[in-house]
């Protein structure tokens, strides 16, 4: 009996271990998700001007830019996943790998051909231990991102767009993310960046007066040139933050819920221990008392 | 005193100037362009350069290292949009 109790001894400590590192990731995430949400803030007076800039140029001419054209010369898509580096989120990255694997199932019915660009060390490995080609991967930014890595995913996702059919094009660009909508839900979602549909560019046609006639400088083409690939690159920047908003978010719920239950278990443990420590007691007593019995009787 | 510009100054990761200001200039892909007040709307890109904000309650005028990017003109409202930006030591001294 005596070993039972010293079990559940060693088990409420390594559970009470436990609970102390889910306790501080709980924290860490908890510090870090305001953080991540000021970061949100912080880059929409970027993507706003420059959606408001993209908006005018395409209401006040008919330019055209291979960025806005469908592209029929190749059936290969680009589809980036942006999922976390590390674990300890609950079902965060499954769910947006989940998501993943049925647009491509989606595409690959349509007969399209997909190139996977991942973002995040757990989706990395999930598909390198299937032996997945990956046609791009990033790792190491995923709680934080920075504009130089969303500007790097960029370039190369529009590098791959403007190539030719036969030099690895692609003919869309497909984001998977996960959507922060508040601290208790995170939505995953699938956005087609590329060809790119400005939404907002049909809303002030119609209210006329709002948007002035602009000059352009140089000429419109170079300024919707060098407007779209910055568009892109704060859309993918967007898409990164929200997707570290939402990791910080499922990291924090997960976590509580493991502080939770570690605390379940320690409570459960303990109440063993004590019954166990009572019976060993209970035991020692019969024997004492049985042991004097004899002594009586023998005498 | 002309009326004053309504000026934004804004980089990929956050706002770095607001306010009203009597002058912009900014290297515009031809040249360097100056704005007032009253100016027509305008879209422009910007060349690496200096970004020239004169305050309007006077004082030293504000100056930016910028790489890029693009500016836009609307009724008096200035909006410089920029990739990478840097306060310029020269602001103290211009």
């Amino acid at each position: 009996m005596a070993g039972s109790q010293r079990v559940y001894k060693q088990r409420i400590k390594s559970t009470q271990s436990l609970k102390k590192m889910f306790r501080a990731q709980e924290l860490i995430a908890a510090s870090r998700i305001g953080r991540a949400r000021d970061r949100v803030t912080m880059a929409t007076p970027y993507s706003r001007a420059i959606t408001r800039a993209v908006s005018a140029v395409a209401t006040h001419s008919n330019v055209s830019h291979p960025f806005l054209v469908e592209r029929t010369d190749t059936d290969r898509v680009a589809v980036l996943l942006i999922a976390s580096d590390r674990g300890m989120a609950g079902a965060y990255s499954a769910s947006v790998i989940r998501e993943t694997e049925r647009l491509i199932e989606r595409l690959e019915s349509e007969g399209k051909k997909v190139d996977l660009f991942v973002s995040g060390r757990r989706a990395v490995s999930y598909y390198t231990f299937r032996e997945r080609e990956l046609a791009g991967q990033w790792t190491g930014h995923s709680d934080a991102p920075s504009s130089e890595v969303a500007g790097e995913i960029a370039d190369l996702l529009l590098e791959r767009f403007g190539a030719p059919a036969d030099e690895g094009g692609v003919a869309e660009v497909h984001v998977v993310f996960t959507q922060f909508v508040n601290m208790v839900t995170q939505r995953p979602r699938v956005i087609r960046m590329l060809p790119l549909e400005v939404v907002e560019g049909v809303a002030p046609a119609g209210d006329g007066a709002a948007m002035p006639l602009y000059d352009f400088e140089p000429s419109p083409e170079v300024v919707l040139d060098s407007l779209l690939p910055r568009y892109v690159r704060s859309r993918i920047y967007a898409c990164l933050l929200q997707a570290a908003a939402s990791e910080l978010a499922s990291r924090q719920r997960a976590m509580h819920t493991a502080t939770e239950n570690a605390e379940d278990l320690i409570r459960m443990y303990t109440r063993l221990a004590n019954q166990a420590r009572q019976g060993e007691i209970t035991q020692e007593i019969s024997e004492i008392v049985s042991g004097a019995d004899a002594l009586a009787s023998a005498s | 005193m002309a009326e004053s510009l309504e000026v934004d100054l804004v980089a990929t990761d956050g706002k770095v100037w607001s306010g009203s200001a009597r002058q912009v200039s900014a290297p515009a892909a031809d040249g360097e362009i100056g704005i007032l007040a009253g100016h027509t709307p305008i879209l422009s890109v910007l060349r690496a350069g200096e970004v020239r904000v004169r305050p309007a309650d006077g004082g030293e005028p504000l100056v930016w290292h910028v790489e890029g990017g693009f500016l836009s003109v609307d009724s008096d409202h200035v909006t410089v949009v920029v990739d990478a930006i840097k306060a310029a030591s020269a602001a103290t001294t211009h």
